[in-house]
């Protein structure tokens, strides 16, 4: 049901009620899925410019300039919803939703990224919801061949009965062959391609602006789109034979809100209209209503404008492809949308309405009471278990269980494979990139601007130990409901975190989209404030990139950066029930300072392997990197005045591990940057010491803990 | 020298290896559809990997029947030498030019990993690079990679030499550890008997060039050409 107050606002601006198939495609457009309502005044917040940045967001993806001939296409995504009902089917088409949005840009889609959240892996749903949303993003993304080249898997409480699955995509395309949705002439027609339109998906874009409901897994299931990733393959390939042809003038792809949502946004954006022939589009079902022919999701399908004389060209490329096409639309003056149906008007209405009348709004948003950092937990009992204990957490330990399932090989660009800091990709030569994506939740939870700060920060630390300068950032914002003044608060403080820290570093925010109402009434819990990104940045030389694991015996162990007493929203923390003990993680203020100064010393060829310290902390980061030599570490000009326990598992930001051969070359380049020599490489013992205390781990130890998740998955 | 690179619908490694044959190697090669069904211009063929109708019905049946097929048999009768990788070795068993057939993995998901290779048989077009015994590292990446034949096919492959490659760890011994996938004895890749068609599981375009982790994979294609100028 449209809500009273929009109703009130359409009435007025048409002179008459709007009847019930136009109330529909209000309801779908203005959701808060399609039209940010709640949303756009704090999304306006970013500073989405940049010298790199070709188009920013609005369109179904922002593009970035690589050189002179290419260009990068980044999207983000959520699925999270439908993920929940039908995890593999809901995970497989948020991925190919977004492989769509980059592919409507005239981009052939390179590479995908996958931050995941899960409830914890200790009952079977949670473990049901898990394998199958892997499942359904192997399943999909293997077969359409686009690697899932870097991704991340965080597991906590609040994401039981609420999983998160976002998807990062990026294209490359010649310059001269980028399209957008923006219709560029009256009496050019719509043509309709890919799949056959079906009653699947449903008023999807209405459905994600709802708390979830235990009912929802079978009431909500006409919502869940099934994919077919065969069907998307041969789209890719029809879509961009089509504009390399030069029959395609603009194009989007059929997502939320289905034919009204592409239609009316690509006539909006030229300041045309549109008259649909509703008739003409091929259903694959009989006695489909034009109402549900307007709205359904059904997947792989997208849109294209082509010019009269192109018409049948283009029908033909389809054909080559065994894929369904037709003329459903002609572009007009009238700024009107226009829908016929078996010889009537369905529905006429102003098409700026639809697309931009939805009011936006801020809601009001109330800080916690102030909040008490809690007291310190009691030093370990014995500390090398608690170090194994923490090594061994699903949210740190190795997750090949998970990449090994997705073909990271295919299109033979991935230099860098999945498991390490970043993934890099050769773009040109050996010039490439490299990309991030992720965010600490529990660092949100107790603080959301420094976690939405961290986000940013952790990620491009993720990009400078391999070399990587950051270029452009695409986020997914995963919240609670925001008619909550609290929810609402947290949404805005990260979202004015990630802005923050983002033009610090002088990255802009050019795309991305909002998750709201990511709730669990299973549950009666909110998923902790998520603001996921996704990171991609330049490099000159895939070739020379350290690795993320000791590989030379005998070298220096240098430490970059400050450790503080930050355990609050730790690994650690988390592990012992001090969930919202603890300092958050800040990021300090000469943070780009410290980027700069790791990258220069990564690039500079004198470096063998260099880690960035995050989840889990120093000694989660060493035993990474202690995957086939040993290293022999003191810690006693680590942190000041902290105890062991501190040191070990402090998640303090702009922190990395580096191993030279080299040391005093290096440290000239560190020298106006926090740093330490820790200790030396070697043998087939991890051992390190602080004070009086000592921990010794052999290699089989390490190996055994990081594959906790393998174990539990195959055993 | 031309070589077909056969894509059919849901093919997805075609342009990588378009990108090492011409790239890589200056190679004369071209991407044909499936529709188009004459290949006598060509004088050897790659079928590539990917999901040809989506893996629809059984990876590899569909595309075996189309008549696309037909041309490569003819290809085949007149001696010209055919690589089939991954999805395209499922296709060449599927249409009955090898024999045996790639099940389901006895750890039934997705497997996308670097594996080490033995070369068993360098007396073949696509392995006179090597050293009979070398080590090679290649990455698979499948579903339906465990291959199966009956026990007297099996030894028919021994006896005839037609096993070339086969799952070993670093130092070369093929055991149940090195098995990625429950294969017979660790079968990565058979020739037929008349030895002009190969089929591999594992994919060597992707390692063809050393920035991508080994470069062990262009041997092959690389031997595949050396026989082709023999031929001319």
């Amino acid at each position: 049901m449209l809500p009273e107050n929009d109703l009130k606002i359409i009435t007025e601006e048409m002179g008459r009620k709007p009847n019930l198939v136009e109330q529909g495609c209000f309801l779908n457009l203005w959701s808060e899925h399609c039209s940010y309502r709640s949303s756009a005044p704090l999304l306006k917040t970013f500073t989405s410019t940049g010298e790199r940045v070709v188009i920013g967001p609005g369109d179904d993806a922002a593009i970035i300039q690589f050189d002179d001939e290419w260009v990068l296409a980044l999207g983000m995504e959520s699925h999270n919803h439908p993920s929940y009902v039908d995890p593999y089917n809901g995970a497989a088409t948020g991925l190919g939703g977004i492989v769509r949005d980059i592919l409507s840009m005239g981009a052939r889609p390179i590479a995908l990224m996958d931050p995941l959240y899960f409830g914890p892996l200790n009952n079977s749903k949670n473990l049901y919801l898990f394998e199958h949303i892997i499942e359904g993003i192997a399943g999909y993304g293997n077969c359409i061949g686009v690697p899932v080249v870097r991704g991340e898997a965080f597991f906590d409480d609040s994401y039981s009965g609420n999983p998160l699955v976002n998807v990062v995509c990026i294209g490359l395309a010649r310059k001269e062959y980028l399209i957008t949705a923006k219709a560029e002439k009256a009496a050019n027609k719509l043509v309709l391609m890919g799949a056959t339109t079906g009653r699947d998906g449903l008023g999807g874009a209405s459905f994600a602006s709802r708390d979830l409901s235990e009912e929802a897994e079978s009431e909500e299931r006409p919502s869940i789109q099934i994919g077919d990733p065969f069907t998307e393959k041969l789209l890719i390939e029809a879509t961009l034979e089509g504009i390399d042809k030069g029959y395609v003038k603009s194009c989007r792809d059929l997502g939320a809100a289905g034919i009204v949502g592409a239609s009316s946004e690509m006539a909006s954006k030229g300041n045309l209209g549109a008259y649909m022939y509703l008739d003409n589009v091929m259903l694959r079902e009989s006695g489909m209503k034009p109402f549900e022919i307007l709205i359904a999701e059904s997947q792989e399908r997208i849109l294209l404008e082509v010019e009269p004389e192109n018409v049948d060209y283009m029908l033909d490329v389809a054909e080559k492809y065994e894929l369904s096409a037709s003329v459903i639309g002609e572009l007009k003056n009238d700024q009107k949308y226009t829908a016929e149906f078996d010889d009537e008007i369905v529905a006429d209405m102003p098409v700026k309405l639809l697309t931009e009348g939805c009011p936006t709004f801020e809601r009001p948003s109330t800080p916690p009471s102030s909040q008490n950092i809690g007291a310190k937990p009691e030093f370990p009992y014995d500390l090398k278990t608690t170090v194994i204990d923490v090594v061994s957490s699903y949210n740190t330990t190795s997750k090949n269980w998970i990449y090994s399932q997705y073909d990271h090989e295919v299109q033979i660009r991935t230099a860098v494979k999945p498991g390490d800091d970043s993934g890099v990709l050769r773009i040109s030569g050996n010039r490439g990139l490299v990309v991030s994506c992720g965010c600490n939740p529990r660092h949100t939870l107790l603080d959301p601007y420094k976690g939405g700060r961290g986000t940013v920060f952790e990620n491009a630390m993720n990009l400078a130990v391999k070399g990587g300068k950051a270029i452009a950032m695409v986020d997914c914002l995963n919240f609670g409901n925001p008619e909550k003044s609290d929810i609402y608060w947290q949404f805005k403080q990260a979202i004015l975190g990630l802005g923050d820290c983002a033009r610090e570093l002088s990255i802009p925010v050019v795309g991305g989209n909002v998750s709201l109402y990511n709730e669990s009434e299973e549950r009666g819990t909110a998923i902790a404030p998520t603001p996921s990104i996704g990171l991609i940045g330049i490099t000159d030389d895939v070739a020379q990139v350290p690795t993320s694991y000791f590989v030379n015996e005998g070298e220096t162990i240098i430490l970059v950066g400050k450790t503080h007493d930050e355990l609050g929203g730790s690994e650690y923390y988390n592990r012992i029930g001090y969930r919202i003990h603890g300092n958050t993680p800040d990021v300090p203020d000469n943070a780009e300072s410290i980027l700069d100064g790791v990258r220069k010393a990564v690039i500079s060829s004198k470096v063998s392997s260099a880690h960035d310290v995050s989840q889990g902390g120093l000694v989660v980061a060493l035993c990474e990197m202690c995957d086939k030599i040993g290293a022999e570490v003191n810690l006693n000009s680590v942190g000041a005045g902290l105890r062991t326990d501190e040191i070990l598992f402090s998640e303090s930001h702009a922190r990395a591990i580096i191993s030279t051969s080299e040391p005093v070359y290096v440290r000239q380049m560190l020298a106006d940057i926090p740093h330490a020599i820790i200790g030396s490489t070697g043998g087939q013992l991890l051992d390190i010491t602080h004070d009086d205390q000592e921990i010794v781990l052999t290699l089989d130890e390490i190996s055994n803990a990081r594959s906790s998740l393998k174990r539990l998955m195959t055993e | 020298m031309r070589i077909a690179i056969i894509q059919f619908g849901g093919t997805n490694c075609d342009r990588d290896v378009l990108h090492v044959l011409k790239n890589v190697m200056n190679v004369d090669a071209e991407l044909v559809w499936f529709k188009d069904k004459n290949l006598d211009c060509f004088d050897g063929a790659v079928i590539p990997g990917g999901f040809s109708y989506g893996d629809y019905l059984r990876a590899g049946a569909i595309a075996a029947r189309t008549p696309i097929m037909d041309s490569v048999r003819k290809m085949v009768s007149e001696g010209k030498p055919v690589i089939g990788i991954c999805n395209g070795f499922q296709v060449l068993t599927e249409s009955g030019l090898l024999d045996g057939a790639l099940a389901t993995n006895s750890y039934p998901k997705f497997l996308c990993k670097w594996t080490h290779l033995r070369v068993d048989n360098t007396d073949t077009p696509f392995t006179s690079r090597f050293e009979k015994g070398d080590v090679i590292q290649i990455p698979i990446a499948h579903k339906e990679g465990n291959f199966y034949a009956d026990q007297s096919a099996i030894s028919d492959l021994n006896k005839n030499n037609q096993v070339v490659f086969r799952y070993v760890d670093e130092d070369g011994t093929a055991d149940d550890e090195s098995n990625p996938n429950g294969s017979k004895e660790n079968i990565a890749g058979i020739i037929n008997s008349s030895r002009n068609v190969i089929g591999l599981m594992p994919h060597p375009e992707r390692a063809s060039e050393k920035v991508l982790g080994s470069d062990d994979g262009l041997k092959i294609f690389q031997s595949m050409v050396d026989y082709i100028q023999t031929l001319q």
